[in-house]
């Protein structure tokens, strides 16, 4: 068991981007403090499926227009015991951030905070200075 | 060792800036747990736990209550018996049926979370500050100007920034200065429901006002044909004092039927146009503006409108409040053995302890995961009981100029402002003459005097942060002296 320290260096804020609406939405322009340590293309398919999933939370269908009129009828009492399909696609996405984190982010020292604890309104990047890994400090 | 002692130091320091309660003991590091809706910066109230959220000033929402209980009350008590023996036992089910309806809604719209936005953390609004620094480049004597400009489906749509909340509002967003939050998708605070109405909300706040006409219609209509038959059986006068309740249903569901009918009426518009009270008000996407102004947020068609906004898919609530707070503030961990963390919060450490397992951790005590997300605690706060109340609207955004009383800007603002289609009607207070007070903004209330004159409508938060000095406290007053000037140039 190694002792090891884990400084935050810095943090990245992923803003929103609206250009579409008011859909939720993260801009993937990949941010220059991340340049040393993250692909480009890694940052970007990270983002693009988080937007990917949002947008299917919020998507305008069939499926959501049923559930909409159901619970309607229902007086929203269903909500008791089944929850909305946008909680379902939040699960997936908190999912699938522990899992890019598992996989691809800690291993380089960085961590994605799921959107949802910042109020959807930032992807929040903390960037550690891991002294075990960094060489001669 | 050196890190021990800072450790025992910090540990040390943490203790002594929490209140001491004889519970506490020295191993612990923190105070008790509070769940994240004691610990809420808003104005507002919250029960059951963090369950139920309401604005502060909920007095008038038990008037409504009060109001809608009693006259149902007085109609099943006295008008039930006659119609359901004369006419048909149908009538007091469809009436209890409506009624039913209408409390639910009500409920609903009052004790839900209208789309709240969290305010920013610490480092959030570093960050912006930093950029926006950046960005302008200066720091002279005049302070930059808080707004960013996007284009949505065409059009441009300006993002303010919010002072008090610390972020760049999102389209349609607003902050409420009675809840002293910012809204997603902002229609009007509404009193009579004892709560704003926003994007999580809104389609309850209809359901409301939409049973509430056919209630009052309904109530209305037979209250006036059991008179009716009653007096074909024993005389008009008689009737009368055989059932006194009668005429003061009459009179109450009379005046509010144009109220409430009215107000369904024009929501009813403007969810078919995709808009919110706040952007009708200021005719954001009124064609007088301009001739390329057109509602960008508008799906095309009036069907697909109502879709979304009725049957649209419920978003969860943002402010998590029955999570714990979990120590936000850079700070050491717990005492470890050999493992110490700097800087990083306990929800990052228990993250990363989970997610990287070269970095071996031992903590003596557990680490505090932070509080489970949306999904698990919203979902009890939807299940409580719904809220939600005829709104005499009150799309006010910030609050009004200090020099300026509710009043008089509600009397002005009557000037300025066209009616829409509402009567002013006085003895039903659910409906009341809320029209005038409705749809009052900062953008109609009459800037206080002595201000210059604005002269550019659209670059208002330029010219006016030009003199004026803006630190964060002065914010809510600011915006709505400079929305007031710009009013006044505008019209």
């Amino acid at each position: 068991m190694k002792p090891c320290l884990l400084t935050v260096s810095s943090k990245v804020f992923i803003q929103r981007d609206y250009s579409s609406g008011t859909i939720c939405k993260f801009q993937t322009k990949f941010p220059s403090e991340l340049e040393s340590r993250l692909d480009k293309q890694q940052f970007e398919e990270t983002m693009q499926t988080l937007n990917n999933l949002y947008a299917e939370a919020e998507k305008l269908g069939g499926k959501s227009y049923l559930e909409g009129c159901l619970a309607c009828l229902t007086a929203y009492t269903i909500f008791l015991c089944m929850e909305t399909h946008y909680e379902k696609v939040l699960k997936k996405i908190a999912r699938y951030i522990k899992d890019q984190n598992e996989k691809i982010y800690a291993p380089r020292g960085l961590l994605l905070t799921d959107p949802i604890e910042r109020g959807l309104r930032v992807v929040e990047i903390t960037i550690f200075e891991d002294r075990t890994i960094s060489s001669g400090r | 060792m050196h890190i021990g002692e800072s450790m025992r130091e910090c540990e040390y320091s943490q203790i002594s800036t929490r209140s001491s309660t004889p519970m506490e003991t020295p191993h612990k590091k923190r105070s008790p747990k509070r769940k994240k809706w004691e610990a809420f910066p808003g104005r507002n109230k919250f029960y059951c736990d963090g369950r139920i959220m309401m604005a502060k000033q909920t007095g008038v929402f038990y008037l409504t209550l009060v109001l809608i209980l009693v006259t149902c009350g007085l109609f099943f008590t006295f008008d039930c018996q006659y119609l359901a023996k004369e006419l048909t036992p149908i009538i007091p089910v469809i009436g209890g049926a409506l009624f039913l309806f209408v409390l639910g809604t009500l409920l609903r719209t009052s004790f839900s979370d209208p789309g709240v936005l969290p305010r920013a953390t610490p480092d959030e609004a570093a960050d912006l500050e930093r950029q926006i620094d950046v960005a302008n480049g200066s720091t002279g004597y005049r302070p930059p100007p808080r707004t960013k400009e996007v284009v949505i489906n065409g059009q441009t749509v300006k993002l303010k920034y919010c002072f008090t909340c610390k972020i760049f509002r999102p389209p349609r967003a607003s902050h409420c200065s009675l809840c002293d939050n910012c809204v997603e998708r902002f229609d009007h605070h509404c009193p009579w429901v004892g709560n704003c109405v926003g994007r999580r909300n809104y389609r309850f706040f209809y359901m409301f006002i939409l049973s509430l006409s056919f209630l009052t219609i309904f109530i209305f209509a037979f209250v006036i044909t059991h008179i009716i038959l009653s007096s074909h059986q024993k005389g008009f006068l008689s009737a009368l004092k055989d059932s006194p309740a009668s005429v003061l249903e009459v009179v109450v569901c009379f005046f509010s039927v144009w109220s409430i009918v009215g107000l369904s009426g024009f929501h009813t518009y403007l969810i078919s146009s995709n808009q919110t009270t706040n952007e009708d008000i200021k005719g954001s996407w009124s064609s007088k503006r301009g001739k390329d102004n057109y509602n960008p947020y508008s799906y095309g068609n009036i069907f697909t409108n109502c879709c979304a906004a009725l049957c649209g898919p419920l978003p969860p609530s943002l402010i998590d409040r029955r999570g714990y707070v979990e120590a936000d503030a850079p700070q050491l961990a717990a005492p470890t053995n050999g493992i110490t963390m700097y800087g990083a919060t306990q929800s990052q450490q228990s993250h990363m302890a989970a997610a990287t397992p070269l970095l071996q951790q031992q903590t003596s005590e557990p680490v505090i995961i932070t509080s489970s997300t949306e999904n698990g605690t919203s979902l009890p706060a939807r299940a409580s009981l719904t809220l939600g109340g005829p709104c005499s609207t009150f799309p006010l955004g910030q609050p009004t100029p200090p020099t300026s009383t509710p009043s008089l800007s509600c009397q002005e603002a009557a000037d300025v402002l066209p009616i829409h289609g509402h009567t002013l009607n006085h003895t039903y207070p659910l409906q009341e003459q809320a029209p005038h007070h409705h749809y009052l903004t900062p953008e109609e209330v009459p800037s206080p005097p002595g201000m210059l004159h604005c002269g550019s409508p659209l670059g208002h938060s330029h010219t006016v942060q030009a003199g004026f000095y803006n630190p964060a406290s002065q914010d809510s007053l600011h915006e709505d002296s400079v929305r007031g000037l710009v009013k006044l140039s505008s019209v």
